[in-house]
């Protein structure tokens, strides 16, 4: 359920992001999502990627420093509300999220939200109880 | 292993006695062939003969690094220029540099002091050194080869630079011990690493550094990285180049070499000589040296000495390892600021490399004070609250130690400038 997400720092400076991204790029690496938190002064860059632990390797091996995590993918309907339906569900369970980040996949016609919650064992099990539709990670890195 | 048993272990009235006569001396040969010094004496009013104790040096005006300027290229020349074997100078980043001239007997001297500091380190004949000190007008490369040469040791005169091939000479040559620059030191340390060789593939024994400031904390990152002892070589051009002082296998402070080289110490705003024990400017007079003798010399070095027998059997006084230097040290909205304060508090953080910058600047009349460290895997969060927390608490560390704020900011790895050989740690953008 859960989908392995690599985090990358990076200075806010310009040139940096399109850095890290060539070097994926030369790699052969596909991003198939992606999201960045800024600050004044430095960055993070969050990506899934499929093989994520190559990923990073390639990445730590050009001096990037990179931490793996997980996020939670899930299904909502594209529609308005579709993603407060979601929220919901964390709401009422009292977990808090650090951040999220949507996109759609086209192939399916669907929209995706890729979730952080504080908890994410307690996230998991909150949205399949509720009915929620999660995207194993074989399907997120095969879009 | 002692070198020089007879004067290492000398007992204090003896060396007392020694020092007197060689003071002596050197003060008259001074008075009698550097107008410099027959100028300066005669304004203060004092005469050769008026050494009559050790304590009498306190009559003598100080030199400074500006009087030696004043004297380019060989004004401070006390014996004809053919008797000059050598020449070296300091870095002159600000005007003309400093020139320091040797005779025959003034290059033995060096050798001797040299080579009774590495045998500190435990070289012997047996040893294969390998000396990353720059070879030049820099007296760092030189100094190291002399005392090598002296003692029998097998010298790689590799100098600075090259850092891959330095790690494959190591490596091949089994190098048994290494001079470094800390800074240089660490980088070496970090190629190793990059280059996948271990401190099992090498056959090092103890690490000599100096020529730049340093913390107790940086020798332990180099001893742990190398598996090998590190031990800290203290010198300026001025006086001699390295061999002023070394440290002993104690670790605890560096013996001074006061048979060739006298201390001081002394309160650099009241110019008053401070006691044993006590901080303050450290100020070195040559007591032997023939070509170019100096008097109070002002260091800017600041230091305290310690009397005593060491447990490694010297009695030759012992200073503590340098904290700062009167002329680096960053007022910062009035405060005296040591980079060496700054990098003790960013090595309290686990995880931290010791590469960092310190950058003065003044927007607004104000001054503000940026620390730039490199992040490392350990530091780096995905959340942007935590990464926030740990510049928070790296500029708490900080403030604990130097009282003021600072601005810490986080870069990548490996993007602050290495250093081979000096360290560029501060860049004051204040224009002052």
């Amino acid at each position: 359920m859960k989908i392995k997400q690599l985090s990358i720092f990076l200075e806010n400076k310009k040139g940096r992001m399109r850095n890290a991204l060539d070097v994926l790029a030369d790699a052969g690496f596909n991003i198939r999502a992606l999201s960045i938190a800024d600050t004044s002064d430095f960055g993070i860059l969050r990506l899934i990627v499929p093989k994520p632990d190559e990923a990073r390797e390639i990445l730590e091996k050009n001096n990037f420093v990179v931490k793996a995590g997980y996020v939670i993918a899930v299904e909502m309907s594209d529609q308005p509300g579709g993603l407060s339906t979601i929220l919901g569900i964390l709401d009422d369970s009292d977990i808090n999220l650090d951040y999220l980040y949507a996109f759609v996949d086209e192939k399916e016609e669907r929209a995706i939200v890729l979730l952080h919650p504080e908890d994410i064992d307690a996230g998991v099990e909150a949205l399949l109880k509720r009915g929620a539709t999660m995207i194993p990670s074989e399907d997120v890195y095969n879009w | 292993m002692i070198w020089n048993d007879e004067i290492e272990c000398m007992a204090h009235d003896e060396l007392k006695k020694l020092q007197l006569k060689r003071l002596q001396d050197v003060v008259k040969r001074a008075y009698e062939t550097v107008p410099y010094y027959k100028k300066r004496f005669d304004e203060a009013g004092i005469k050769p003969e008026d050494i009559k104790t050790l304590d009498d040096i306190q009559k003598l005006p100080f030199t400074t690094k500006d009087d030696l300027r004043r004297a380019y290229p060989f004004g401070m020349f006390a014996v004809p220029r053919r008797e000059i074997v050598e020449v070296h100078t300091s870095s002159g980043t600000t005007g003309k540099p400093t020139v320091s001239g040797y005779t025959k007997e003034d290059i033995k001297i060096w050798s001797e002091v040299m080579a009774r500091g590495l045998t500190m380190f435990g070289v012997t004949e047996d040893d294969i050194i390998q000396n990353t000190h720059g070879y030049g007008l820099f007296t760092g490369g030189f100094g190291v080869h002399y005392g090598a040469q002296h003692i029998g040791a097998t010298v790689i005169p590799i100098s600075t630079g090259q850092t891959r091939r330095q790690i494959e000479i190591m490596k091949d040559f089994g190098t048994t011990i290494l001079i470094v620059t800390p800074s240089y030191g660490l980088y070496l340390a970090e190629v190793a690493e990059e280059e996948g060789v271990e401190s099992s593939d090498l056959n090092l024994n103890s690490i000599g550094f100096g020529a730049e400031m340093w913390t107790e904390q940086m020798r332990q990152k180099l001893q742990n990285r190398f598996n090998s002892p590190a031990y800290n070589i203290y010198g300026l051009t001025e006086i001699m180049g390295p061999g002023i002082a070394l440290e002993c296998p104690e670790q605890d402070g560096l013996h001074v070499m006061e048979d060739h080289f006298y201390p001081e110490i002394i309160d650099s705003e009241t110019m008053e000589v401070l006691k044993d024990e006590e901080k303050g400017e450290l100020v070195l007079t040559t007591l032997t040296r023939h070509g170019m003798p100096i008097i109070r010399f002002r260091t800017k070095d600041i230091t305290k000495l310690r009397r005593g027998t060491c447990p490694c059997g010297r009695t030759l006084i012992k200073m503590e390892r340098i904290t700062g230097r009167t002329d680096d040290m960053l007022k910062i909205r009035g405060v005296a600021v040591f980079p060496s304060q700054i990098e003790k508090a960013l090595l309290k953080m686990d995880g931290i490399e010791p590469h960092y910058q310190i950058i003065a600047t003044r927007p607004q009349h104000l001054d503000e004070l940026e620390v730039q460290v490199e992040t490392s895997p350990q530091l780096f969060s995905d959340e942007v609250k935590e990464l926030v927390g740990i510049k928070k608490k790296i500029e708490q560390f900080i403030y604990d130690e130097i009282g003021l704020r600072v601005n810490v900011t986080l870069v990548e790895p490996k993007t602050l400038p290495r250093s081979e050989g000096k360290a560029v740690r501060v860049i004051d953008k204040r224009e002052l």
